[in-house]
């Protein structure tokens, strides 16, 4: 083999190698795999699940006509949709309040470090996570069915959801801390309740606040849909202004909505910036 | 926090009469609570023992939720990375880069039940409007966070390649997808299981899946069948949680 | 040959970076540039592989006029100029062979590049360098697991791979060590005699300028104000590329030349 002399002055020239593989083969098979197994499951789901192709192919047409429809937004229902909006920002706040409250106890118990024994460690945990793997909707539909239509099942709804959410990430935090100053307050012979209080409260309370924050600002979007299964909110005038065909005055809505979703995401940051 | 304290407790003030206020006026009605505790009483005495009689229904509204969600994966994902370098400051044109950020404000703003409503209207009942819904649904989680990551990369790698005369193409596969490969992979997963997640919502809407089995279940008050679709929820969320948790931590 | 003549580079409405600025490098000389922080060093080598847009003047590389050229134009000029970065800029997450072929992106499709499929003759041409610059055992490795001295050599290889007419490196050695710095220096003279390619270096070291490079030039508020053989760099040359007044010069009072004699 004649190499080029480009490199006068190189040692010895054995033959360079003319071949380099990225992954070996078995490395290469693994990824075949991978893909091959991710294809299945595309066209296991592409092939099986229940649409009509035409419709996939008339979607575009169908949501432009739907947008058509909407514009230009009719406000003359303005005042009555910002009362009701106002009224979804009080679902929200409300039960996020009581959540913020209901998870402390909650918290305590489901973490390792400050619960009293293992049965309430249990019982945490099983709150936790019933209240977090079960959607706001469905919670909903449970408390329309129990206390009628209204904000109170969207308060409750939003509330029992907001428990597991806060609780476990409190409860984590609770579960990271340093141990150092409860130790101390221990030696000292202070009370039980003393110790929470100096030692432990103090270093969660910045996760507090953050997660309390955090859960109002996505509460605020959950109380936009509560309305559609009758739990109160801006949603039940987006469902009535939908079901009657009135589209440009649920395109208000959807503007009113986009507005307080973003107003809302502005005040929960300046909020972090204040308390954090 | 605040240091005037004057100011201070005029607004711990206004938030007590604000709550109080608030509470105070919630429009409870009692009579109609107290019939609502026997009610509940009757909704969880019919709901136990859940039944699993009708499990091929259970079954296919399950598969009808994995479906929606592998779809509406793979579509919003495929979707969010034109996006997301679209809503990347240190790639885009100041114009493009607004109209991507507006893209994923709207995607993000809307709840994916009011999405699905919209998609349920427009392209009829049934899994079709799911798929779509969550696909917007991705694109608002998953082009964000991929823009933040792009917003982060080091450019000095997109230089070295410029500077050698790399095409824009070229570039884009050497030294941009390299730095944001595992972010894309962590959000794909995380995505997936958020989709199947949603996809058990967004049924009750009328957009598929085990959602749809578990509204009419509730509508017909078969009560022991309801909470066995739920049973089934909350175990394949746990789950596809584990899973994707597990995945994602050994990237 | 690189041929600049009379290069402004002005940012916004500010005073120039670059004020006028003429530099002829001819055969496998190497080129040092000095001069402190600010000077347009690295400003003049952005410049000639129009990383930099220049204002006004001309880059002239055997023969083709870089300014103004854009597209495929640009790229085919950029294949012709290899750079070597002060902080490697390889790409971490990819092998030191993909790092590598990667200065031959500008030869191969896309396609090729997406597949790894590199032509026989880069693979080969790469084991050649690597094995030259010693890192052919890491052509499996992925770039962030390599020491500095490594990541450098690996950065020059990337470089070379591009069969370059000139090569650039922007403070090459200024996140090394001082005996792995030396090394690389001592590398690029080398290579610079056994490829025939003249190397233009951008360094802030001014004892490895003299050591390692055949010319000097002094940069001062982006003139140049000295040009010669290291042995010329007398301790008053030293004195007024480093410490001038900054204030005359932005007045645009020419500093008076020191040694405009130039190398070859």
């Amino acid at each position: 083999m004649s190499d080029q002399s480009t490199m006068p002055g190189a040692p010895l020239r054995e033959a360079f190698p003319e071949e380099w593989h990225r992954f070996t083969p078995r490395q290469r098979m693994a990824r075949y795999l991978g893909l091959l197994f991710a294809a299945l499951a595309v066209g296991w789901s592409i092939t099986s699940i229940d649409v009509i192709w035409e419709w996939v192919w008339d979607a575009p047409a169908q949501m432009g006509d739907l947008f058509g429809r909407m514009v230009p937004p009719d406000a003359t229902n303005l005042a009555t949709i910002l009362k009701v909006l106002w009224e979804t920002v009080n679902i929200a706040t409300i039960a996020t309040l009581f959540a913020v409250l209901v998870s402390l106890p909650v918290a305590w118990m489901a973490a390792q470090n400050t619960t009293p024994n293992r049965a309430t460690l249990w019982l945490g945990r099983i709150i936790l996570v019933s209240s977090r793997s079960i959607n706001t909707i469905i919670w909903a539909l449970l408390f329309v069915a129990i206390f009628g239509p209204g904000i109170v099942a969207g308060i409750a709804a939003i509330m029992l959801r907001s428990v597991g959410f806060v609780g476990k990430l409190l409860g984590e935090a609770i579960e990271e801390i340093d141990t150092r100053p409860v130790e101390a307050l221990e030696a000292t012979g202070a009370s039980r309740a003393k110790v929470i209080l100096y030692a432990i409260v103090p270093q969660v309370m910045p996760t507090f606040w953050a997660v309390a924050i955090l859960r109002w600002d996505i509460n605020l979007r959950e109380s936009t849909v509560l309305g559609l299964v009758g739990a109160g909110g801006i949603g039940i005038i987006l469902q009535s202004a939908i079901d009657t065909f009135k589209w440009q005055e649920a395109a208000t809505v959807l503007l009113c909505i986009l507005g307080l979703v973003l107003l809302g995401e502005i005040i929960s940051a300046w909020l972090r910036r204040r308390i954090l | 926090m605040i240091r005037n304290p004057v100011l201070r407790w005029t607004l711990w003030l206004a938030v007590a009469a604000y709550v109080i206020g608030t509470v105070a006026t919630l429009p409870v009605n009692w009579p109609r609570v107290s019939e609502g505790l026997s009610r509940a009483a009757q909704i969880f005495g019919g709901a136990f023992p859940p039944s699993f009689e009708r499990s091929s229904l259970l079954i296919d509204g399950f598969l009808e939720s994995l479906k929606i969600a592998i779809l509406a994966t793979v579509g919003g994902v495929l979707l969010s990375i034109p996006i997301a370098f679209m809503a990347a400051r240190n790639i885009a044109p100041l114009p493009v880069f607004y109209l991507g950020r507006a893209l994923i404000i709207v995607a993000r703003s809307f709840h994916p039940v009011i999405v699905a409503i919209l998609f349920v209207k427009a392209v009829g009942f049934g899994p079709l409007a799911g798929v779509l819904t969550l696909i917007v649904y991705s694109v608002g989680f998953v082009a964000k966070m991929l823009a933040e990551r792009i917003e982060e990369i080091d450019f000095g790698q997109v230089e070295a390649l410029r500077a050698a005369g790399a095409p824009t193409l070229s570039v884009l596969l050497y030294a941009i997808f390299p730095q944001i490969l595992p972010r894309q992979i962590g959000l794909s997963i995380y995505q997936l299981d958020s989709n199947l997640r949603a996809s058990a919502m967004i049924g009750i809407v009328g957009a598929g899946g085990i959602g749809a089995t578990l509204a009419n279940a509730f509508g017909r008050y078969d009560y022991d069948f309801a909470l066995a679709i739920t049973i089934i929820i909350v175990g394949a969320i746990l789950v596809s949680e584990a899973i994707s948790g597990q995945i994602r931590k050994r990237i | 040959m690189l041929k600049i003549t009379d290069l402004v580079k002005r940012y916004g409405t500010g005073d120039p970076v670059l004020k006028n600025l003429s530099l002829t490098i001819e055969g496998e000389t190497v080129v040092s540039v000095i001069g402190s922080s600010g000077a347009g060093k690295s400003t003049l080598l952005r410049c000639i592989n129009k990383l930099v847009e220049p204002s006004s003047g001309s880059i002239e590389l055997n023969g083709t006029e870089l300014t103004g050229l854009r597209g495929r134009a640009l790229r085919e000029a950029r294949r012709k100029i290899g750079m070597v970065f002060q902080g490697f800029n390889l790409v971490d997450r990819l092998t030191v062979m993909e790092n590598v072929q990667s200065g031959r992106l500008g030869y191969i499709s896309t396609w090729a590049a997406l597949t790894r499929r590199y032509p026989r003759e880069d693979i080969r041409r790469a084991y050649e360098l690597m094995e030259r610059v010693g890192i052919a055992h890491y052509a499996d490795k992925r770039a962030d697991e390599l020491s500095g001295g490594e990541r450098q050599r690996v950065g020059v290889v990337r470089a070379l791979m591009q069969r370059p007419e000139i090569l650039l490196a922007d403070e090459p050695t200024a996140s090394l060590d001082p005996k792995t710095s030396e090394q690389i220096m001592q590398l690029l003279r080398d290579l610079a005699g056994e490829l025939k390619l003249p190397v233009l270096i951008n360094i802030h070291n001014v004892a490895e300028a003299r050591t390692y490079t055949d010319r000097i030039v002094g940069m001062r508020y982006g003139r140049i104000i000295f040009d010669s053989v290291p042995g010329d760099l007398t301790d008053e040359a030293m004195e007024e590329i480093y410490a001038g007044i900054p204030s005359r010069d932005r007045a645009g009072g020419a500093a008076a030349p020191l040694a405009m004699k130039a190398a070859t």
